[in-house]
């Protein structure tokens, strides 16, 4: 009974349902995720529409910034699913995970796996719309979306969890996402295409968040279309699983070195 | 049989500075027991050392035979853990969340079931399964703790301050609640505690003090090391007070606030002697058999809670 390693699948289904519970009961979260990227495409969206003009944003705006909208309702979704971390690893339900026989790796998983339900579930939502943004929907379109949505909701929840467990604060979690994680989304080519030559390349193709943005964008329009230096689905997907990876492992060794309060 | 908590020269530092240093304990099977000491005497490290949450910086710490740094799983497999402040999901009810606990244990099915509404029932929750944890009080909420720890059924409870944020009838509540978990279910029962009447009931007491073990014995014991009655004289005035008796009768004494307290072989007969010698210059005298605060102060030199500290 008392081996070596912890438990894994049983406390990662929990630690899952946990976090679709929770969702379910702050409605507040519901709103934030999906409405607050839903007015930024509608006011941004119409508003810039007019002043865009080039081969990429053919279409017209309201289409081009559809992709990066849907990103942003991961970002949002999955970022913030991790909040919570801080704040129950010092005093609340994580200590009682902390002190459990649960591999740190099923702690890590499970956040990741909820908040990519979440993130995933929540720009699912949003995609429907996409046929009024001229971005129709077909059974391809759909499953490589679903795989691009599951993936990037899976890596921004890690990355989420890495920037949140050694913060003492809340407040920390905000100026990162301020200083960081809306930077990295504005230079994604969410919000206007990165071009040639450019600082806007070099900060496109180092970005994690541009190959997110990438596969979502080239779920809409397919490996097809002349998007500049968008890179194709295959290649874009593949950097975010290197990314999603590389992030989980960082996770996890926080989570075995113990939170700040440890050294 | 072999002890439930065992530590030998345990200590940690945090960078520079010690917080525990040269502890070495035993904790039998089946006992509850008290590690007493203010803030900042190194109790909470050394709790969350057992915890698995913390690891040694020198020394080891033992948990039913297996070490807490290099063994932590099989550790982790025989304690639980109550928090100071609950380690519940305030959004979820009392049952999801002892349905939570138990997955995380690999319980499930019908054992999980069967065990999950008796430990509700030990804990008197039954009623309030469906409840949402952060519409619990305090003390209901301490209960759902103890009853998501007893789940697993751990061969050792650890409780960080459990009476913390709780009022009088839920410690009183509390405490019955323990005492019955420990004869029931068998378990080793160590609390960390700054309270004297949380310790006093304890089978034995660990007092730390500035991250060293300063005394480890019974509630008795640790008075009969004072050996003596304590009188308290209380007035306005208590240096002048302190200089009249040193002067008439000799017997050591200290002031603390507006009190006096003398110590003497036979208190009954001291304070009829200070009674009348102090007259109206005393508000009163009382007697009483040393406390567990007195040997507090007696060993360490300092009060155990500081001024204006509940």
């Amino acid at each position: 009974m008392s081996g070596k390693r912890g438990l894994f699948f049983r406390p990662t289904l929990a630690l899952w349902q946990r976090e679709m519970t929770r969702f379910v009961r702050q409605r507040s979260r519901i709103v934030g995720a999906l409405a607050t990227p839903l007015i930024f495409w509608l006011l941004i969206g119409s508003g810039l529409g007019e002043s865009f003009r080039g081969a990429e944003v053919e279409g017209g705006f309201m289409r081009y910034f559809f992709p990066g909208t849907v990103v942003l309702i991961l970002l949002f979704t999955a970022i913030f699913s991790t909040v919570s971390v801080i704040e129950d690893r010092r005093d609340g339900f994580l200590q009682g995970v902390l002190v459990a026989p649960v591999s740190r790796a099923s702690i890590v998983f499970g956040k990741c796996l909820g908040g990519m339900t979440l993130a995933a579930a929540q720009a699912a939502l949003f995609c429907l719309a996409a046929p009024w943004a001229g971005l129709p929907l077909d059974g391809a379109v759909v499953l490589r979306l679903l795989a691009a949505l599951l993936l990037g909701g899976f890596a921004l929840t890690a990355l989420g969890f890495v920037i949140a467990w050694p913060l003492e604060s809340t407040q920390g979690f905000h100026v990162m996402m301020n200083l960081v994680l809306i930077p990295l989304w504005l230079l994604s080519g969410a919000f206007f295409p990165a071009r040639a030559g450019l600082w806007t390349e070099w900060a496109a193709a180092l970005n994690p968040l541009a190959y997110i943005t990438a596969s979502v964008r080239r779920a809409f329009y397919g490996d097809g279309a002349d998007l500049g230096l968008v890179p194709s689905f295959g290649p874009a997907m593949a950097v975010t699983l290197a990314f999603a990876l590389v992030m989980f492992f960082l996770a996890l060794r926080a989570v075995r070195r113990g939170g700040p309060e440890s050294r | 049989m072999s002890a439930a908590v065992e530590t030998n020269d345990l200590g940690r530092n945090f960078g520079p500075r010690t917080a525990l240093s040269g502890v070495t304990l035993s904790i039998r099977a089946g006992e509850m027991f008290a590690l007493l000491g203010p803030n900042g005497s190194g109790k909470t490290t050394l709790f969350r050392i057992l915890s698995t949450l913390l690891a040694p910086s020198a020394g080891r710490a033992r948990i039913g035979g297996c070490d807490v740094a290099g063994e932590a799983m099989a550790v982790r497999h025989q304690i639980g853990v109550v928090f100071q402040s609950p380690a519940l999901d305030p959004q979820l009810t009392v049952e999801e969340n002892l349905r939570c606990a138990g997955n995380l244990y690999g319980l499930r099915g019908a054992d999980l079931a069967v065990r999950l509404r008796a430990a509700a029932g030990a804990l008197g929750l039954s009623e309030r399964l469906t409840d949402r944890v952060q519409s619990l009080s305090g003390g209901l909420q301490r209960r759902v703790e103890i009853a998501k720890c007893l789940l697993p059924r751990p061969r050792v409870l650890l409780l960080d301050e459990p009476s913390t944020g709780l009022d009088p009838a839920a410690r009183e509540g509390l405490r019955a609640t323990l005492e019955r978990v420990r004869h029931e279910s068998e378990v080793t029962v160590v609390m960390t505690t700054h309270l004297l009447e949380e310790a006093e009931r304890c089978d034995r007491v660990a007092i730390l003090h500035r991250g060293r073990l300063v005394a480890c014995q019974t509630p008795a014991e640790l008075r009969g090391r004072l050996g003596t009655d304590v009188v308290v004289v209380s007035g306005r005035k208590p240096e002048a007070l302190a200089a009249r008796v040193r002067e008439m009768f000799g017997w050591p004494m200290s002031v603390r606030g507006e009190r006096l307290r003398v110590e003497v072989p036979s208190g009954g007969d001291a304070a009829g002697r200070l009674v009348s010698a102090l007259g109206r210059a005393a508000d009163s005298v009382t007697v009483g058999r040393p406390t567990l605060e007195d040997v507090f102060l007696e060993l360490t030199g300092e009060p155990l809670r500081g001024e204006g500290e509940a």
